[in-house]
């Protein structure tokens, strides 16, 4: 019986944050502490002659001055995280994985890999003493030649930027389904395009920071992180410096968004542990804007190219997809993002036959992670532009190529012939994709606006209409941790191994947690984000929270309410299924006089001689569950654009953006709401503004605000959406992921406007952003033909 | 290190410290003043995170030296709250639309919406969006925040606190439920 779960309760986040005494980790000082900064390299690629350190370590305030020489066998080098990276023997079987070992030292060694990368740093009374000595620092530099092309990367003459292996070629694989060969051969078109995402940078408006203290008594370190994965820091700082975990407590306090890039762990988040440890003092480093749009791990950066076979009735029959990832100097997350690319590029669309291979080579560029939508917005903006090109060369609507190809209500679950990441097959499991269709033109009012698009037109508006969609495996494993607990006091707090960065875990959690205990949600207590109250956790990335920590609280919660019942059935004397918990009291339907609290059942079950317990039942009021999801669960949504062009300036104005989506069992439309809009807002960026440039030498010319453009409140519409609540099959409350999704069909649903808006003159839009310099010249060239 | 005195008002107190004459304005509230809700995203005057109101207008206080404020009155989003402690109605509003998600920009939102208001008593959405057109945020895509704004006129309109929801989009669950 849910109460709570479906309704928009207000957020308990929001008091701190509103009054400014929520703490972020540049709010947190502690007694004596100090401040880092790092020294970053100002070259792509080069080795390090020398570093000279005797002025800075000669400046006054300054604690220490630290390059790879100081660290030389102390601090391990920072690798691929495992916990995302390795794959089930089904799946390589099936795609023959070949990934090479890479890694990055913490401070550069020998040479640089990117601009940006730590180099040297140092401590200092203040940041701004520190950063006096960041400029004493002297570094000798030759350099190399640097690889901003990975065409020109993967060439088996280039310079090798990893020199242990033998290419930059980091890893590829190969999926297939049906016989694409035949497809194409027996097609009555091809359609062939080479198509780009562009380079990213996440930008949460709070950027990195650590502050840690290395404790000499207890030999212990406690770490704050701006971090979405506090146990995962916890385990690389242990993991690289060589020592137990359990000496390790690590909390991500106030996180000012993260969105993919602060999960993994970044070499500061060793560093300032060892540098706290060094000095016996804390430390604290926060990053710089400008630091973050160059060292802080970017995104997307794939180039594909598509062979698509189809009918003269727009049915789509094979799409042959050879594609690779930027991945930047280092990869750290394997095949993460690229077979995300490859496991949803076919979105709901049955496509019988499917080939797609892919290559993630290294550049000298910050190294790619994911980042909201994790190879999904790629594969997306692929797919939907080649529905839009596909429409266009047989002058149909694009809305009827969706519909020839799209997978029907009856079909559900759907198997699309190939495996998931973890190993499960590809099966979409609910869903209801041409409804969804339907309800977003409606909501959209395609019709209507067909009609007086023409008038428009010929009035000299340059108006479209463009469409997106996705389906998205959110909720990936491996697990979730839930600890539920009612204290003597009858209060009940919930710990949870996720942490959130904005999504309001403290509020939604409570609801799933109240509903379960008969309580209500101020009644329940969320802690999260702090590695010293619950053994192992995983944390907040892929769409996963709601699905894997809500289905965790949910069943933490449910056990505990039977064990409540159990004893309080003893107490009186009744049956379980008598009884009934209601504001945190229990009662008998036929005795609803004799009524029990929270407290008496905590004293009955604390552990003692006198405990009053069921026979055989452990004492204590505490659950802890581990909620092991069997695959992703799959959510959707259709996206539809209006726009209006200006074909002298090449500007683009977006004046409706129409959404539908299902993701489930919905615990607060209020944030899943926000959750689209937010997510929708990104994507807007990326498909217009946003864009991670480096010049010929690998330096970063998009380096500050300037350059790199962040959507404001004039760019970005209020969204029109419609829900849809299909529930998941693949977990108790019937929850799918919502996080990132807003972020996927943007870039394809506005490219697709603009083309259209554009029409007859013949555009091709092949990558993103469309900036007014690239649509004016797609203008200029369309018009000299 | 050449320092100088500054003598200013903050959030209504009268406070006088020696500080280097380099020191931003941002890190002398933050640091010397302990007063942590102002933000810093940017510190190069394009993000809004650090706005405070310098004699009732909004500024970027990462754009200014301390000493520069010397003499001025100073508030800071520790300043908003009523006195006894509740949300004032720009807060409030902010709480009921869902205007912030991760809250790192909103303390900068609600300076700039602060002294907006009190230029622009009637605002169109158009108006506010303008208003706050130099504050980034990253995670809301703006939507719920324009909506704080218009509850906020709203609500000082009528004067007394209101009922019906004016926040979110048509839904059949969307009844907001106050628990805190
Ligand atoms: S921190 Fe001042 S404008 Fe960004
Ligand atoms: S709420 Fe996170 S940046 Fe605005």
């Amino acid at each position: 019986m849910s109460k709570f779960v479906g309704q928009s309760v207000k957020r308990k986040e929001d008091l701190r944050l509103l009054t400014g005494t929520g703490k972020f980790v540049a709010d947190l000082r502690m007694e004596n502490m100090l401040e880092a900064a790092f020294l970053r390299s100002t070259y792509g690629h080069a080795r390090i002659k020398g570093i000279e350190t005797d002025a800075a370590k000669s400046l006054e305030g300054v604690y220490a001055v630290i390059t790879s020489n100081d660290i030389e066998g102390e601090i391990k080098p920072l690798k691929q995280f495992d916990s995302h990276c390795i794959l089930p023997p089904n799946l390589i079987e099936e795609i023959d994985p070949v990934i090479n070992y890479n890694f990055e030292d913490v401070l550069a060694k020998r040479k640089v890999t990117y601009a940006g990368q730590p180099v040297a740093v140092v401590v200092a009374k203040n940041r701004y003493i520190a950063e006096d000595a960041l400029a004493l620092l002297k570094v000798e530099y030759e350099p190399l030649e640097a690889l901003v092309n990975p065409f020109e990367a993967e060439k088996g003459d280039a310079p090798i930027i990893q020199e242990h292996m033998e290419s930059n070629i980091q890893s590829h694989f190969l999926v297939q389904v049906g016989d694409v060969d035949k497809a194409i051969e027996e097609a009555d078109y091809v359609l062939k395009k080479r198509l780009r995402t562009p380079r990213l940078s996440s930008n949460p408006m709070e950027t990195r920071g650590v502050l840690a203290n290395y404790d000499a008594v207890t030999g212990k370190f406690r770490v704050w992180s701006s971090t979405q994965l506090p146990y995962e820091v916890r385990s690389t700082i242990a993991s690289l410096l060589e020592i137990p975990e359990e000496s390790i407590h690590v909390t991500a306090p106030e996180v000012g968004g993260g969105f993919g890039p602060k999960g993994g762990v970044h070499p500061e988040e060793i560093l300032i542990p060892y540098l706290s440890r060094m000095l016996g003092r804390p430390v604290r480093w926060i990053e710089d804007r400008i630091e973050h749009l160059a060292a802080a791990r970017q995104s997307r950066d794939q180039i594909h190219d598509v062979e698509v076979s189809y009918k003269k009735d727009g049915t789509i029959t094979g799409i042959k997809d050879d594609f690779i990832v930027d991945s930047g100097a280092v990869n750290y997350f394997a095949l993460t993002c690229a077979y995300n690319t490859a496991y949803h590029l076919r979105g709901m669309y049955k496509i019988p036959s499917y080939q797609s291979k892919c290559r993630v080579i290294l550049t000298n560029k910050t190294p790619n992670v994911p980042f909201r939508g994790a190879g999904r917005p790629e594969a997306t903006f692929v797919m939907d532009r080649v529905i839009d090109m596909i429409a266009r060369n047989l002058a149909m609507d694009p809305v009827d190529v969706m519909k020839k190809n799209m997978i029907q209500a009856e079909e559900m679950p759907y198997d699309q012939g190939i495996l998931v990441k973890d190993g499960a097959q590809l099966i979409y499991d609910s869903g209801n994709y041409p409804d969804a269709l339907d309800k977003v033109l409606e909501a959209t009012n395609y019709k209507g606006f067909r009609k007086k698009q023409q008038q428009l037109k010929e009035a000299g508006k340059y108006v479209g209409i463009g469409i997106s969609s996705f389906i998205e495996g959110t909720g990936s494993g491996p697990f979730e941790s839930a600890l539920v607990k009612i204290d003597l006091t009858g209060h009940v707090t919930a710990h949870l191994g996720s942490s959130p960065q904005g999504q309001g875990h403290e509020t939604v959690f409570s609801q799933i947690c109240a509903d379960d205990l008969g309580v209500t949600p101020d009644q329940v207590t969320v802690v999260v984000g702090d590695t010293g109250v619950l053994p192992i956790g995983a944390g907040t990335y892929a769409s996963r929270s709601a699905v894997n920590a809500g289905s965790a609280i949910h069943e933490a919660s449910q056990k505990l309410q039977r064990k409540v019942l159990e004893i309080a059935g003893m107490l009186l004397d009744n049956e379980v299924e008598m009884l009934n918990i209601e504001n945190g009291t229990i009662y008998a339907h036929d005795n609803p006089e004799m009524k029990l609290t929270f407290v008496d059942i905590a004293n009955a079950a604390r552990p003692s001689k006198s405990s009053k317990l069921p026979e055989g039942m452990e004492p204590g009021l505490q659950v802890l569950h581990y909620f092991v999801p069997p695959t992703v669960t799959f959510a959707s949504s259709i996206h539809v654009a209006q726009v209006e062009v200006d074909k002298e300036t090449g500007f683009v104005d977006i004046q409706d953006y129409s959404v539908v989506h299902d993701c489930g069992t919905v615990i607060n439309p209020m944030i899943v709401e926000g959750q689209v809009q937010g997510g929708i807002a990104q994507g807007i960026g990326s498909a217009l503004y946003e864009e991670v440039v480096h010049d010929k030498n690998g330096q970063v010319l998009t380096g500050s605000y300037m350059d790199y453009l962040i959507p404001t409140s004039m760019e970005v519409p209020t969204v029109k959406m419609v829900h849809q609540e299909y529930p998941s099959t693949r977990n108790p409350m019937g929850i799918k992921g919502v996080g990132e999704g807003g972020a996927i069909s943007p870039p394809a649903a506005i490219a697709n406007a603009v083309v259209d808006a554009l029409t007859p003159l013949s555009i091709e839009i092949t990558k993103v952003p469309v900036s007014p310099g690239y649509l004016r010249e797609l203008i200029k060239e369309a018009e000299r033909v | 290190m050449n320092k100088r005195i500054v003598a200013l008002t903050i959030n209504g107190v009268d406070v006088q410290r020696k500080v280097a004459s380099r020191m931003l304005l941002t890190d002398f509230i933050r640091d010397e003043l302990k007063l942590t809700g102002t933000n810093v995203g940017c510190e190069h005057g394009v993000c809004g995170a650090c706005t405070i109101l310098l004699n009732g207008e909004s500024v970027r206080s990462c754009l200014m030296l301390a000493v520069q404020a010397d003499g001025y009155e100073i508030e800071t989003v520790e300043s908003l709250q009523n006195d006894n402690g509740t949300l004032n109605t720009l807060q409030q509003s902010f709480k009921d639309c869902h205007g912030l998600q991760c809250g790192f920009c909103t303390p900068g939102f609600l300076m700039t919406v602060t002294s907006f208001l009190k230029e622009n008593e009637d605002p169109t959405e158009e108006e506010i969006r303008e208003a706050i057109s130099g504050n980034l945020c990253r995670c809301t895509g703006y939507a719920n925040i324009v909506k704080s704004v218009q509850r906020t006129v709203q609500s000082q309109r009528t004067s007394k606190s209101l009922t019906e929801p004016v926040c979110h989009t048509d839904h059949k669950q969307n009844e907001t439920v106050q628990i805190s």
